[in-house]
């Protein structure tokens, strides 16, 4: 086999695991989407917060250290213990589930009825405010996330690789485990969607607020529940993404991708954002593979929100959006 | 007690409808525009003209040409900062291949580039709609920004990869480079700024802007009516992207004097502007205005509060800055989506019934 169509099938295989990373980011914009029909611009930053409460948890560090010595004038950073990776873990998502519940008593509750775009720029507004806040609490160097997740090339598919092509692929075990817990945190979404009587009712909210309303259904329960699963999405997000590059506020300027991904799956599907998020990871690497050393590379910056762009003057509704009805 | 319309009398049409009904903010705008013009100048140092004034002047024009856009025709654009830096680039390569002509016609014509590009990114705009559409001009910002940074030829192959502003004269003044004068760079800023502003009032309040509020407010249904979509929509990409560049050419030429696309014009730019228009007031020329000066002033209050006064790291200032800006959008929606323009309004309401509201 020619040495570039080895390469090419590589780009490709890493293009899909990228995808399923931005797929995860995306997972969490759609269930508040379908769930609320709001747009929430600030689920990159939630990723951010969550992987940095959960480093924070985990190394014990004190939150607000750095304000609390700018006023007292103490010098104090860490509580000096360690904490187990699964209670840090349960730790961060009940954060999370306090974050949910925050935004939808203090933000949402107040803008009920608004325009749409009202509450989009109400979360750039978080975004904002969650970029500051973020390492206010838990500090502004990079932080190093480790859950003990396999690192490093896989062997089983270099030797593999090398014995059918002559050519060993390099393919990151951390980018397996994360498209396996893609696959089962969909399957569990799903299952819980489908089976419980939460589940259901978040599908009765997210088909029609009122009728939902009119059989019983609590709206704001449901709101902070969803605002819940979306953290816990993004916690997930947040330990794969943070066990890859670290953990940084300009990681929420990578999960902005997941914009694109969204759009091109469609805003309230599902399956949607899985499949856009990996067409999204394969034709950015394979452009940039491609064209990007003819161009003067790092196309990877703008590459998927061209490809929405001009997929979107198609196809409006996104792959599997729903039809977009416009009445007077 | 003086702010009354009472003995103002309106005797033909044209004075029914001026911009300024009552004696006393005509009076005001005009002493306003006095003291700007013909008392400031003769004052301003350095610190006040870099920190407050020239920023101030640029993102209000900014800010104006978003607010025609987002505020007026409704189309909501995170790509602010990649049309500055559309300016800016523009008006860095018209200043070093024609020296000769004036820096005023570069910035013009800097602008009319920018509308031209602004007007590409706009046409999705009539298949996408609301956040779709926002997020479509993230695609102009990392876009641009992304050529700007790896295409030499835009910054005229410097190894740096930064462009700098040759120095350029208005009138015999020197307005651009490292020896300008304070006052000049204000003055500069101040012209340009009134200009895009008496523009922008009477593009929005003729028939133009009346368009571009009709397809706002619903666009199936003025279309119905009889505006045309396109027509109205890519003349709001136009003008806006216009002003935006401006905005953007005068940022790198008069105040920055050298600039890097991905620093001075990334989408922390788009967001601040956008942030200028949400708590200055869609769809107001004052309010333009007013987010602006806020949104340049509140950092430097912050600054010279925490870290001159109190001494505090200035990482903390930075962190609080994104904290209450982030927050005080979120108010401003939830308690007046109209912004301190509305706020004024109502303020002007309550000083025309004073002292005796009933």
């Amino acid at each position: 086999m020619p040495e570039q169509l080895l390469f090419a099938m590589e780009v490709t295989l890493n293009g899909l695991m990228a995808g399923v990373l931005y797929a995860l980011v995306a997972l969490g914009f759609v269930l508040i989407f379908k769930a609320s029909g709001i747009f929430n611009f600030a689920q990159g930053m939630l990723v951010v917060f969550a992987a940095m409460t959960l480093v924070g948890v985990q190394t014990g560090q004190i939150p607000f250290a750095h304000l609390i010595n700018t006023i007292f004038g103490t010098k104090i950073h860490h509580f000096g213990w360690t904490v187990p990776t699964i209670l840090a873990i349960i730790v961060a998502g009940a954060a999370m589930v306090f974050v949910a519940w925050v935004i939808e008593k203090y933000i949402l509750q107040h803008l009920i009825g608004q325009p749409d775009i009202i509450l989009f720029m109400a979360t750039i507004g978080m975004w904002y405010f969650m970029h500051g806040f973020a390492p206010l609490m838990w500090g502004s160097e990079v932080m190093k996330l480790d859950v003990g997740l396999a690192q490093g090339i896989n062997e089983t598919i270099d030797t593999t690789t090398y014995g059918w092509f002559g050519y060993g692929f390099f393919i990151d075990n951390l980018d397996i485990v994360a498209a396996i817990v893609a696959a089962l945190l969909v399957t569990a979404l799903v299952l819980f969607s489908q089976y419980t009587k939460q589940g259901r009712a978040l599908r009765a909210v997210a088909d029609d607020h009122s009728a939902a309303l009119s059989v019983g259904i609590s709206l704001r329960f449901i709101w902070v529940l969803v605002w819940s699963i979306a953290g816990f999405v993004a916690l997930v997000a947040g330990i794969m993404w943070g066990s890859k590059s670290g953990v940084q506020i300009s990681l929420a300027e990578v999960a902005l991708k997941a914009l694109p991904v969204l759009m091109l799956g469609g805003f309230t599907s599902i399956p949607g954002a899985i499949i856009g998020g990996l067409i999204i990871g394969v034709g950015e690497q394979l452009f940039e593979f491609a064209i990007g050393p003819l161009v003067g590379g790092a196309t990877q910056a703008w590459f998927a929100y061209v490809l929405a762009l001009v997929f979107l003057i198609f196809r409006p509704q996104g792959l599997f959006g729903e039809k977009i009805i416009e009445r007077v | 007690m003086f702010y009354r319309e009472a003995g103002d009398f309106k005797t033909s049409y044209r004075d029914d409808n001026q911009t300024f009904p009552i004696r006393l903010d005509r009076a005001g705008y005009w002493i306003a525009l006095f003291v700007a013009f013909c008392v400031i100048p003769f004052f301003v140092n350095d610190y006040w003209v870099n920190s407050i004034f020239a920023p101030f002047f640029i993102y209000a024009i900014a800010a104006l040409g978003l607010n025609i856009l987002t505020g007026y025709a409704g189309q909501v654009s995170l790509g602010t900062g990649g049309f500055m830096a559309v300016g800016a680039y523009a008006c860095y390569k018209l200043m070093v291949a024609f020296p000769e002509i004036n820096i005023v016609f570069h910035v013009l014509i800097a602008g009319g580039i920018t509308a031209a590009v602004g007007v590409a990114f706009g046409l999705p705009s009539l298949r996408i709609k609301g956040f779709y559409l926002a997020v479509a001009t993230l695609a102009a910002q990392f876009f641009l920004v992304w050529l700007f940074n790896k295409v030499a030829w835009f910054y005229n192959y410097s190894a740096s990869g930064q462009i700098n502003a040759p120095e350029r004269t208005v009138f015999g003044v020197i307005v651009t480079g490292p020896n300008t004068e304070a006052w000049a760079k204000y003055m500069i800023c101040l012209v340009f700024l009134v200009g895009v502003a008496w523009v922008a009032r009477n593009l929005t309040r003729g028939m133009t802007g009346r368009k571009w509020m009709g397809i706002r407010d619903m666009d199936i249904a003025a279309e119905i009516i009889g505006v045309n979509p396109l027509m109205a929509k890519m003349s709001a990409f136009a003008v806006s992207s216009f002003f935006v560049g401006i905005a953007g050419a005068l940022f790198f030429a008069v105040y920055l004097g050298a600039a890097e696309a991905g620093e001075s014009f990334g989408i922390t730019k788009s967001f601040l502007v956008l942030f200028m228009v949400i708590i200055g007031g869609l769809g107001s020329i004052f309010g333009s205005f007013a987010g602006a000066a806020f949104m340049v002033l509140m950092p430097v209050v912050l600054k010279n509060l925490l870290v001159g006064t109190m001494g505090w790291p200035t990482e903390i200032a930075a962190e609080l800055e994104f904290i209450i800006v982030g927050g005080l959008i979120v108010i401003f929606l939830i308690l007046e989506p109209h912004g301190l323009a509305q706020l004024w309004r109502l303020t002007k309401e309550k000083l025309r019934l004073w002292p005796f509201p009933h």
